[in-house]
């Protein structure tokens, strides 16, 4: 890659003939608006500082304080020992306009909800509200510290609480466990509460049941907790197969990990069913939550059977996905799992006070409001969870209010029916007739021409300025496109995407080649993923000695 | 309903396209018995910008922020300075707004990004290779050990941990591995001025696949991670090293260059803010790149575009959940995509002079503050080194004695006897840190205080 400029421009690259960039190439790279950005170790260098401090002048480099200064000798020692830092770090530096409009410029190269429509199925890329980020920056919630004594938290404590409320009477759940950090976190923990309460009653029991169409992270997950993971195969119309889960349930069964509303964006009618079988089992049922904004308002999965279940509160709850996260995860319990939650956790007493059990002698505590110790199956994580989510959770959950939530799920399941129903002549749709879709439609590559896949009609999404839906997932159906449009979308938004889907889609049956070489107009054409895997660079290297490169990687030859 | 564009009219014409007459038959495979009819009782409708905001200013209000007091606790979280700029940074939309980058050809600014901070935390462990960030410091420690497990392939059952590892941490690191089969060999901290090195080398033995210290440790103190290494190295060990105060390797050698094989930590101090304990930053890197694909977590590579311009991808995926179900290096499906972004814009204006002068102004002003503390009678400085934290023998309860100083408005520092409920003879400890946002009033302060709670 030494024939690249510092930007990663290649002068004089030759483009195909698909190319739709009628112009002449630039000599900067940059095309207009869109701006060619280098990175920060190619422009900025270890002598830059975009902060200015007060005390700059009583320092060196090298972290000791400077001996002329009017400082009492005690303070002029360094209390490090012989762990004083002796080598370069090699992190580059920039002023403040330099920071400001490198980052700038990143941005612009992004995709994202403030954007338009961004039909990730499964992912759920609702409007952000910005009072959530006000109120998260709050500094009684921004600026505190996890181990502040309770007396000086009792608001950040009733936020946890006033949260947890809303979370146990949407799901129809007995008690709620804050802490995991992520979906997959709180899948972790509402198996190891399953696995704590079965120990507990002196039942060693090895499997746990994933049906095809979960997500990876389910049996991930059950695996990590120490299960050995059985797939339950789908009946003809995608859902969950009873006979087939029934005949399988057993004395070594702990019990069975299903997505309701599920991948395939079906409701599993059967659930119930299910929940019964297996509790006759001895088994219990955690229920992935991924996808509770179908459902918000409109059906508890505790009345269903579920034993646990974790709720994104990024994506039912809208918190910022911020390019992969953070997220948050807390996990409803039903009353059997309740008192195997983690610690550390959140309690009301019959006084009215919040208590946070931890900074409280967590046994005497529970013996003394809740008649008895409780059986906690550790802990998750260092704090608490996610609080700048919770706040902006709850913002959202009373913005709406238990009228709006409702009007949530039916408009996130109205818009993807209108999805589904307005392309089902022209895609495959292949479960169109096991019923209304949730708030996600599934369709594949049926049809499309010989030599076109999914991915070339997602890249040619995105030509037309769209994100495209998830795709190849869900796994059991071929060439898979899961669109969710989210209740944020107007009707208005919904047509565009589907003429411009419609058409992309017609190109695909009808072989467009054209549709392979795409993206034409993205910041990049198709990037090689290949090439990424089998030579992998995962870090800025300091270009060899005899490059021309300028800057931090000249400075620290070696990096 | 503000956030909900749907009017009146367009769902009818909507539902007339899909060919139902009410919503209702949308939801017909949910069981009748199921289905709720009108909002839940017991909960509130809806609310307007104005009362949800004044709902949670009053919550908000009931908090001591830190910036409203002598403030002095750490104990894994830090309060630093944070640029302006950094946060209008990340509230850019483009950037706050984005998912996971799966269409690589229009998520280059946040790949750009990931790449940069990997780097830019490869270099600050003194590492080869960084991921993209994972949940928190805690998470990232036990994911530590459970890739040296992986690499163990099974055939050492042994992690020790260092005594004066977080206690946190090494609950959830015990959590965990109750779960699998490994086995936990730790020990309370030792409350002496240096580190319980020999006792940790003493528990290293064939059947260890790890052993996890903190750098500086829960109690400030600097572990002598050459020694360690070696002694974990000559039984076919590796070394984890956990840093929960990044600033501290602005002044302090990274531990990848004294022999750590795998170096994690909590990012929080740069850019992220307290936050009552989350959203936060797990940092992750290795010092051999032979071990990558052993790694948890996301990875941003390069690589070129189809006109052979430099880009950016997530790579290495065969590792990951969504490719190999059970059979995955963990079951993370999320990072820390925004922090990450906060902690990488904050270091790039930091830079490395910046991080420097940043580390010494953090030590100098812990130095001052453990000289005027130390000198109160009744109180005895314990460390023989540390950093921008330190531990204080108090000689009463420090639990009550934090409550109390909380009564007085100073929010004094971390109660050892809260951190560790369970172990007698740590009740006097009283955990003390400094950075540069503590000023010296704030110090005279505290040491009044301290010094009337004690007469």
């Amino acid at each position: 890659m030494s024939d690249l400029n510092a930007s990663g421009w290649k002068p004089g690259t030759p483009v195909d003939g698909h190319n739709a960039m009628s112009g002449p190439d630039t000599t900067t790279g940059n095309r207009a608006l869109m701006l060619e950005e280098p990175l920060i170790f190619e422009i900025g260098d270890t002598e830059t500082t975009g902060v200015d401090f007060d005390f700059a002048s009583r320092l060196d480099l090298a972290g000791v304080i400077q001996p002329e200064q009017p400082t009492p000798a005690s303070e002029t020692t360094s209390r490090l020992g012989n762990f004083g830092r002796k080598s370069e770090i090699g992190l580059p530096g920039l002023t403040e306009p330099q920071t400001v409009r490198h980052y700038t410029r990143l941005s612009r190269q992004n995709y994202a909800i403030d954007l338009g429509l961004f039909p990730l199925g499964s992912c759920t890329m609702k409007h952000n509200p910005r009072l959530n980020e006000k109120i998260a920056r709050m500094p009684g919630f921004a600026d505190v510290h996890p181990l502040q004594p309770t007396s000086t938290v009792r608001g950040a404590l009733e936020v946890i609480n006033e949260l947890a409320f809303w979370l146990i009477e949407l799901t129809g759940m007995h008690s709620v466990a804050m802490s995991p950090k992520a979906g997959a976190h709180g899948e972790l923990c509402g198996i190891l509460c399953i696995r704590a309460a079965l120990e507990a009653r002196g039942d060693a029991r090895e499997v746990i049941l994933v049906p095809e169409s979960a997500h990876g992270t389910n049996p991930a997950t059950a695996a990590f907790a120490g299960y050995r993971i059985e797939n339950i195969p789908a009946n003809e119309d995608g859902r969950v197969d009873l006979e087939a889960l029934k005949s399988r349930l057993g004395p070594d069964v702990a019990g069975v990990m299903i997505t309701n509303p599920s991948t395939l964006g079906l409701f599993e009618r059967d659930l119930k069913a299910i929940s019964d079988a297996v509790h006759d089992a001895g088994g219990f049922v955690y229920c992935d939550g991924a996808n509770f904004n179908a459902i918000v308002g409109k059906v508890r999965p505790g009345d269903l059977g579920v034993d646990a279940m974790h709720i994104n509160l990024h994506k039912t709850f809208s918190t910022p996905h911020g390019g992969g996260g953070p997220g948050s995860g807390p996990v409803v319990l039903s009353e059997a799992l309740a008192p195997f939650g983690p610690l550390p956790y959140t309690a009301r007493t019959k006084d009215g006070v919040v208590h946070l059990v931890e900074e409280e002698d967590a046994l005497s505590f529970a013996v003394e409001h809740f008649g008895g110790p409780l059986k906690h199956f550790g802990r998750m994580t260092a704090f608490h969870g996610q609080m700048g989510m919770f706040t902006r959770a709850l913002a959202y959950i009373l913005s709406h209010g238990a009228d709006g939530l409702k009007q949530v799920a039916e408009d996130a399941v109205l818009n993807a029916n209108y999805i589904l129903r307005s392309m089902e002549d022209v895609v495959d749709a292949p479960f169109a007739k096991a019923g209304p879709c949730m708030h996600e439609a599934l369709f594949s590559d049926k049809g499309f021409a010989e030599g076109l896949s999914t991915l070339d009609l997602a890249k040619g999404l995105i030509d037309e300025g769209y994100h495209p839906m998830t795709m190849y997932f869900p796994l059991v159906v071929h060439g898979a496109m899961l669109v969710e449009p989210t209740e944020t979308e107007s009707k208005a938004t919904l047509d565009q995407f589907i003429t411009a889907f419609r058409s992309v889609a017609e190109r695909a049956m009808a072989g467009d080649e054209c549709l392979k070489a795409a993206p034409h107009y993205a910041p990049r054409r198709r990037l090689d993923e290949t090439l990424a895997a089998r030579q992998p660079i995962l870090a800025y290297k300091t270009p060899a000695p005899d490059g021309s490169s300028t800057g931090l990687g000249a400075k620290y030859g070696g990096g | 309903m503000r956030y909900l564009p749907l009017s009146d009219a367009d769902r009818a014409s909507m539902l007339e396209k899909i060919g139902v007459e009410s919503v209702d038959d949308l939801f017909v495979d949910v069981p009748e018995e199921a289905r709720l009819d009108g909002p839940i009782r017991g909960l509130p409708t809806h609310a307007s910008e104005m009362a949800v905001e004044k709902h949670m200013r009053r919550l908000s209000k009931k908090n001591l922020a830190a910036a409203d007091a002598p403030f002095f606790l750490g104990a894994g979280a830090y309060r630093h300075h944070v640029p302006a700029s950094v946060d209008h940074i990340i509230q850019r939309g483009e950037f706050l707004t984005a998912y996971t980058p799966y269409q690589p050809e229009i998520a280059q600014g946040t790949l750009q990004m990931l790449f940069e901070f990997q780097s830019q935390v490869a270099r600050l462990y003194g590492c080869e290779i960084a991921n993209a960030s994972m949940y928190d410091g805690s998470t990232a420690c036990w994911e530590a050990v459970a890739m040296a497990s992986r690499i163990a392939r099974g055939k050492k059952k042994k992690v020790v941990l260092s005594g004066a590892l977080h206690p946190h941490y090494a609950e959830v690191v015990r959590t965990m591995a109750k779960f699998t089969e490994d086995e936990i060999a730790g020990a309370p901290p030792s409350l002496t001025p240096h580190p319980d090195d020999d006792g940790l080398i003493a528990r290293i033995d064939e059947d260890t696949s790890c052993v996890v210290v903190q750098y500086p440790d829960i109690l400030g103190r600097l572990p002598d991670l050459p020694r360690i290494a070696e002694a974990a190295h000559e039984k076919g060990a590796l070394l984890i090293a956990v840093n929960t105060e990044p600033v501290a390797l602005g002044a302090i050698e990274a531990p990848g260059n004294l022999g750590a094989d795998i170096v994690v930590g909590e990012g929080q101090s740069i850019g992220v803010g307290l936050q009552f304990g989350g959203p936060y930053l797990g940092l992750f890197a290795i010092r051999d790149p032979k071990h990558v694909r052993m790694m948890p977590g996301r990875l941003c590579g390069e690589t070129v575009d189809a006109e052979g311009k430099r880009g950016y991808v997530l790579t290495l995926s065969t590792r990951e959940q969504h490719i190999r179900r059970e059979k995955a290096t963990s079951n993370i499906c999320t990072n820390s995509g925004l922090c990450a972004l906060a902690f990488s814009v904050h270091m790039t204006l930091l830079g490395e002079k910046g991080l420097r002068a940043l580390a010494a102004e953090n030590h100098r002003l812990a130095c001052l503050a453990a000289d005027q503390l130390g000198a109160i009678e009744g109180v005895t400085l314990l460390n023989a080194h540390f950093f921008n934290e330190f531990t204080l023998k108090v000689g009463r309860d420090a639990r009550a004695l934090v409550r109390d100083l909380a009564d007085k408005g100073v929010l004094a520092g971390v109660s050892l006897g809260r951190l560790y409920p369970d172990s007698d003879g740590l009740d006097d400890a009283l955990l003390v840190a400094v950075t540069e946002t503590t000023t010296e009033e704030d110090i005279h302060t505290l040491c009044a205080v301290l010094k009337e709670a004690l007469s």
